[in-house]
């Protein structure tokens, strides 16, 4: 268990807990953390105590008891200073729809004392990078929902945070946009900008993430590197688009029950960890059967994700019989 | 500013219509209040009472809508102080009661004789009927849970006050029970010192006034920096 927070870690969370007036308990004791320049996922279904440990960090929600160190500052300390720190990007839209872009980033340098020469720079050369500089002068509630989104990116960044926080920032937006965002947080992090995230699309954790934290029920019930947690997954399953129908008879019997023909142009396929995918293709391609596409049935991150929720569900039973 | 019809013009619309129905119409026929004409007499209590009722709304809505469309979270967020954050507010609520005022007046000059008696105090009244009940606005805003809780302590509880306070009319005039038991409304204090101000008579002492409201002033203050450093009505 994490005692305290260093000045190398951007987040420490300790024996975190929160119950809510209402009686729900949202945070058991959690604790992690992120070491600065991490790319860090934190995943969980809705209501496991993602934007609870995320609020409590940024000061939106009060904690019940434990610390929260943001690069080594005590919350309970220093909050003023520890908050310097963050950029948060919510999960739901919190600026003033009457507002223009431009007046809301430039007052959010303001609450964090960037010099308002400064603030001018910053404004110009965030709204260009994330495509919003020809509306900058529009009011905000005109904008679309993955405008709203960027905009939202770019006020977070506005006095330069060393740790930005994303709370599903991608939720409801086109794939176009999600890719160019996915581009620009890659980038910031690259330069040296610590990142946490959290998403519903696991896909979008496996290709920015390095470690991953996934809270299930107000519990931490993994923090590991993402390497370290395909390692994991046994058996993936690949689906393979067939050059020519063909009949269930003609499958190898030498695959056993790891090859199903799901219809006469498609063919799932199990491979173990143990196994060589490459020896899959050998054996197909002896049996005259050839593929013109590949891939994978579902995201690998989902299938560990649903892996693990199984699991903790398991032990919970067993907890309680017990 | 930027919303001035909404800001600027009603209370300016309403003062006029007070001016037309009571001073004009009726006054007239009630003739002179502490030795001056009903309508002269009206001015200082008109002027206080769209300034009370412009800070408390300005701060009250202003509060909530942030609270309502979440932005106050922008500023939660980032390491400005509670007293700042209040302080902000405060000056909104002050701007906005002290220009209702001053536009209020302008108007007053066009129906009644305006020659203000002591301007020191009456400048001093305004300001501090605006950081009183801007400071009321924010409670307001802060206990709030939807927009009719914004209304409700206007409508049922200030506007009766003010009426009561002795805008339209002198306390000396009351029963005595009555006349003691307004000593309990603060807006009284504020509307008797604006009568000072302005037409150097009053019903109470001066020193007094200014006691209960710089003493209103800071329980309020404090009150409300208390709570939005706990995060009252905005963090979970």
């Amino acid at each position: 268990m994490i005692q305290s927070g260093t000045s190398n870690q951007a987040l420490s969370v300790s024996n975190l807990k929160k119950t809510y007036s209402n009686g729900r308990i949202a945070l058991k004791g959690v604790s992690f953390s992120v070491e600065e320049g991490d790319f860090y996922a934190l995943l969980g279904r809705n209501g496991a105590g993602k934007s609870t440990t995320i609020g409590i960090t940024c000061s939106l929600v009060t904690k019940s008891s434990g610390k929260v160190y943001i690069f080594g500052v005590d919350i309970d300390q220093d909050f003023g200073r520890a908050k310097s720190n963050i950029g948060l990007v919510p999960q739901e839209i919190n600026f003033n729809q009457f507002e223009t872009p431009w007046n809301i980033v430039i007052n959010h340098a303001g609450y964090y004392g960037v010099p308002r020469s400064k603030a001018l720079l910053q404004a110009e050369k965030y709204l260009t990078t994330l495509n919003l500089w020809d509306y900058r002068n529009n009011t905000a509630r005109r904008l679309s929902g993955g405008m709203k989104r960027k905009l939202m990116i770019a006020r977070a960044l506005m006095h330069e945070p060393r740790l930005l926080i994303l709370d599903e920032p991608t939720a409801g937006i086109d794939f176009e946009t999600r890719l160019s965002m996915w581009e620009f947080l890659q980038d910031l992090n690259q330069k040296g900008v610590t990142i946490i995230l959290t998403t519903h699309y696991l896909q979008e954790a496996e290709k920015l993430c390095r470690n991953v934290g996934i809270i299930e029920l107000g519990e931490l019930i993994l923090d590991i590197d993402m390497k370290s947690l395909f390692k994991q997954l046994n058996q993936e399953t690949y689906v393979l688009d067939l050059v020519q129908p063909i009949d269930s008879q003609v499958l190898p019997k030498e695959l056993n029950d790891s090859v199903r023909l799901v219809d006469p142009t498609t063919v799932e396929v199990d491979i173990t960890r143990n196994s060589s995918i490459n020896a899959v293709f050998e054996t197909l391609s002896k049996h005259n059967i050839h593929a013109i596409s590949i891939q994978t049935k579902s995201n690998r991150l989902e299938t560990l994700f649903m892996e693990l929720l199984r699991r903790e569900a398991i032990e919970m039973q067993v907890n309680q019989s017990e | 500013m930027r919303i001035w019809t909404q800001t600027l013009i009603p209370p300016v619309i309403t003062t006029c219509l007070y001016f037309l129905i009571f001073g004009n119409l009726i006054g007239p026929r009630i003739g002179p209040m502490q030795g001056h004409t009903y309508i002269d007499f009206i001015v200082p209590g008109l002027v206080l009472m769209s300034v009370i009722t412009g800070s408390y709304t300005n701060v009250a809505s202003s509060f909530f809508s942030s609270k309502f469309q979440r932005f106050i979270e922008e500023i939660m967020v980032s390491p400005v102080p509670s007293s700042v954050i209040l302080i902000g507010y405060l000056t909104g609520g002050v701007c906005r009661g002290v220009m209702v005022g001053i536009v209020v007046l302008l108007v007053a000059t066009l129906f009644a004789t305006v020659d203000i008696v002591h301007p020191f105090t009456t400048a001093l009244v305004i300001l501090l009927a605006s950081v009183v009940f801007s400071l009321g606005g924010m409670l307001n805003g802060m206990f709030a849970k939807k927009f009719d809780d914004v209304s409700i302590i206007p409508n049922f509880v200030l506007t009766p006050l003010i009426y009561l306070g002795g805008v339209f009319y002198s306390v000396q005039l009351l029963p005595e029970f009555w006349r003691l038991a307004s000593l309990a409304n603060p807006i009284l204090y504020v509307i008797n010192i604006a009568r000072y101000g302005f037409l150097g008579s009053s019903d109470v002492g001066i020193g007094v006034s200014f006691t209960v409201i710089l003493v209103a002033a800071a329980i309020l203050f404090t009150l409300c920096l208390v709570l939005l450093e706990r995060g009252y009505g905005i963090r979970d």
